[in-house]
């Protein structure tokens, strides 16, 4: 198309050129990124190599890579790693089950099939933190419908430290299950029938068909479920830092906001940041490869 | 054979509508419950065992939005009967609404947050998608050396954790000025939401032939009013889609909020726990203020229910 910036028609003598209107549209949106997102990455990268606290007057001075050091000799990190781990295999887990599972039941002809797709989708269009206001009234040990229901007694979900991490994952489940079930059912719903029908013919199983025809026309679209939930969950501040503040739900992004905004540790944060940040980009990356294959098949 | 086939199939169909429908009852038993809430009488939230039936009314609804302190004896009955109806529920709790000099009674501070909420979603919204439609119809249309580099660029800066983006801004902000201030937030949620406005749009302005504009190109329209005339108007469902999906990603923004802001532009998410700590729980006010919250993005979802894929997917799934 860029071609068309040299063709000699009166348009294109009167208007802007194709390479400046480019450049018009393109130019403010990358700049104003940078200055938003990069400039305040390249301030925090040199904070994390000083011992600076931004709720001090004392000027920072550089400790080189101590911080760094520091908070890979550090238990409690290790722990809001593996934490933060153990979060998003069970509520990744957990939505890949339940999502795919739903999946294959709605893929067939059911009456008001668009009804229910549309009510199981607003979850997960709601702010987490209302979510977890509300699923704290849920699980409530005493009067909550969730252990009257179940008849778990008085089973405090969210203050019992072995408890809770489950009782957060269970929450991010029903939120985002639906969103895995809406790939799955567009990765079902565009293989070809003819495929089952030939499987019928050479009286293949069920067993088999499942594994070698739905499973593997599924996959893509299942995996960039499962790589995007798996950030997103690996990312997951509010939810947890509403539902629960017990040391066995701290999750990286809330040690991070912990140390940055209440320890008041500013370099010590600026370098934990880096290091979450350098895993994000590395997961993205793998997200956009898959994303784009899906795009151009 | 086939006829024991179809009845078997018949019966199998039939479990799954079964079960697809009791799945879809105990999914919404959680959005069920808020609402019910929000519409109970505060001695009937909590009880063992839940209530389900009773007389709905809109007392938490009226406390939400009023400042109100316990009283001391009962109303005077000409004060009673002078007050409306809504006043006269408070006192019927053993409370008065705080007044002002001016005898008008004082809002709670929820009208303010949901206001400051409204104000940032729309404002960053149209920021967002406004540069974002632009920018992706640069992407689409032209060439552009490391095109692929710059889009994984541009869709990386919205996968960044808040809080690693928070921690310098809050240095910066402070420094000139634009903690707790709506300017503040806009901004921020305008760079969160570009990356995705720009990815949802140069899907849709990819499906639009390139062959209208070429022919107005021909026609002797420049490039900028091909665009505003025939791009635009053709773009107009994703310009929508994008916009309502922009806004509820910032309508629902709970981390930046809870850390850029504290009082004058504090947005309703940061607010509607806080009231959790002050005393006893009111559960049907914090209810009914969740209910009010989620009411946008409810209709919003509905509206958007055929392009919901498409958004979550970053417009890779076209559907």
């Amino acid at each position: 198309m860029l071609s068309r910036l040299d063709s000699r028609s009166p348009a294109a003598r009167r208007g802007l050129s194709d390479l400046s209107i480019r450049n018009l549209f393109i130019i403010p949106t990358i700049a104003f990124l940078i200055v938003f997102n990069i400039f305040p990455l390249i301030y925090s990268l040199g904070y994390s190599f000083t011992d600076f606290s931004a709720s001090s007057n004392a000027p920072a001075t550089f400790v080189g890579l101590q911080n760094y050091r520091d908070l890979l000799n550090d238990d409690h990190v290790w722990n809001n790693f593996s934490v933060t781990a153990r979060y998003v295999l069970l509520s990744v887990g957990g939505q890949v089950l339940l999502g795919f599972g739903v999946a294959l039941l709605l893929n067939r002809r059911i009456p008001f099939k668009g009804l229910f797709t549309t009510l199981l989708l607003v979850p997960m269009m709601m702010s987490p933190v209302v979510v977890g206001l509300f699923w704290e009234l849920l699980y409530s040990p005493s009067w909550g419908i969730i252990n009257y229901a179940l008849g778990l007694g008085d089973l405090a979900w969210l203050s019992d430290p072995d408890v809770a991490l489950y009782a957060i994952a269970i929450t991010d489940i029903w939120m985002w299950s639906p969103f895995v079930m809406l790939l799955c059912l567009a990765g079902l719903s565009a293989i070809p029938q003819h495929l089952y029908e030939a499987a019928a013919i050479d009286r293949a199983g069920r067993w088999f068909t499942f594994t070698r025809i739905t499973l593997p026309l599924v996959a893509p679209l299942l995996l960039i479920a499962v790589i995007f939930r798996t950030m997103e969950a690996f990312k997951t501040f509010d939810l947890a830092f509403i539902m629960s503040s017990q040391e066995t739900t701290e999750l990286i992004a809330i040690k991070l906001y912990r140390l940055a905004f209440q320890e008041w540790q500013t370099g010590p944060s600026c370098a934990l940041a880096y290091m979450v940040l350098i895993m994000v980009l590395a997961i993205t990356n793998i997200y956009v490869k898959y994303l784009n294959r899906a795009r151009d098949r | 054979m086939a006829a024991v086939q179809s009845s078997r199939q018949k019966v199998l169909n039939r479990a799954a509508v079964a079960v697809v429908v009791l799945l879809t009852l105990v999914y919404l038993v959680p959005i069920y419950w808020i609402t019910s809430t929000a519409f109970k009488p505060r001695s009937l939230a909590t009880t063992v065992p839940p209530t389900v039936l009773f007389q709905p009314e809109v007392t938490a609804f009226i406390k939400l939005f009023t400042k109100r302190v316990q009283m001391i004896g009962k109303a005077s009955p000409e004060v009673y009967d002078k007050a409306p109806w809504w006043e006269k529920r408070i006192y019927d709790l053993g409370e008065r609404i705080i007044k002002d000099s001016n005898g008008n009674s004082e809002l709670s501070a929820y009208p303010s947050r949901f206001l400051n909420s409204l104000i940032v979603a729309v404002s960053s919204t149209l920021l967002a998608v406004a540069m974002g439609t632009l920018t992706a119809y640069g992407f689409s249309r032209f060439r552009m050396p490391g095109e692929q580099d710059w889009l994984f660029f541009i869709l990386s800066t919205r996968m960044l954790p808040p809080v690693v983006v928070a921690i310098p801004m809050f240095l910066m902000y402070r420094a000139v000025g634009l903690v707790d201030t709506h300017a503040g937030l806009i901004i921020l949620y305008t760079a969160f939401n570009l990356s995705f406005s720009v990815w949802l749009m140069k899907g849709f302005i990819d499906e639009i032939p390139k062959e209208y504009e070429e022919a107005a190109l021909v026609d002797g329209y420049t490039r900028m009013e091909a665009f505003f005339r025939i791009v635009l108007p053709q773009s107009a469902t994703g310009i929508a889609a994008t916009a309502v999906f922009c806004f509820i990603t910032a309508w629902n923004e709970y981390a930046f909020a809870l850390m850029m802001t504290n009082r004058r532009a504090q947005t309703a998410p940061p607010y509607i726990p806080s009231q959790l700590g002050s005393g006893i729980t009111d559960w049907t006010a914090i209810a009914a203020g969740t209910l009010l919250f989620l009411l946008p993005v409810a209709i919003f979802t509905f509206l958007l229910r055929r392009h919901l894929l498409r958004g979550v997917t970053f417009g890779a799934i076209r559907k």
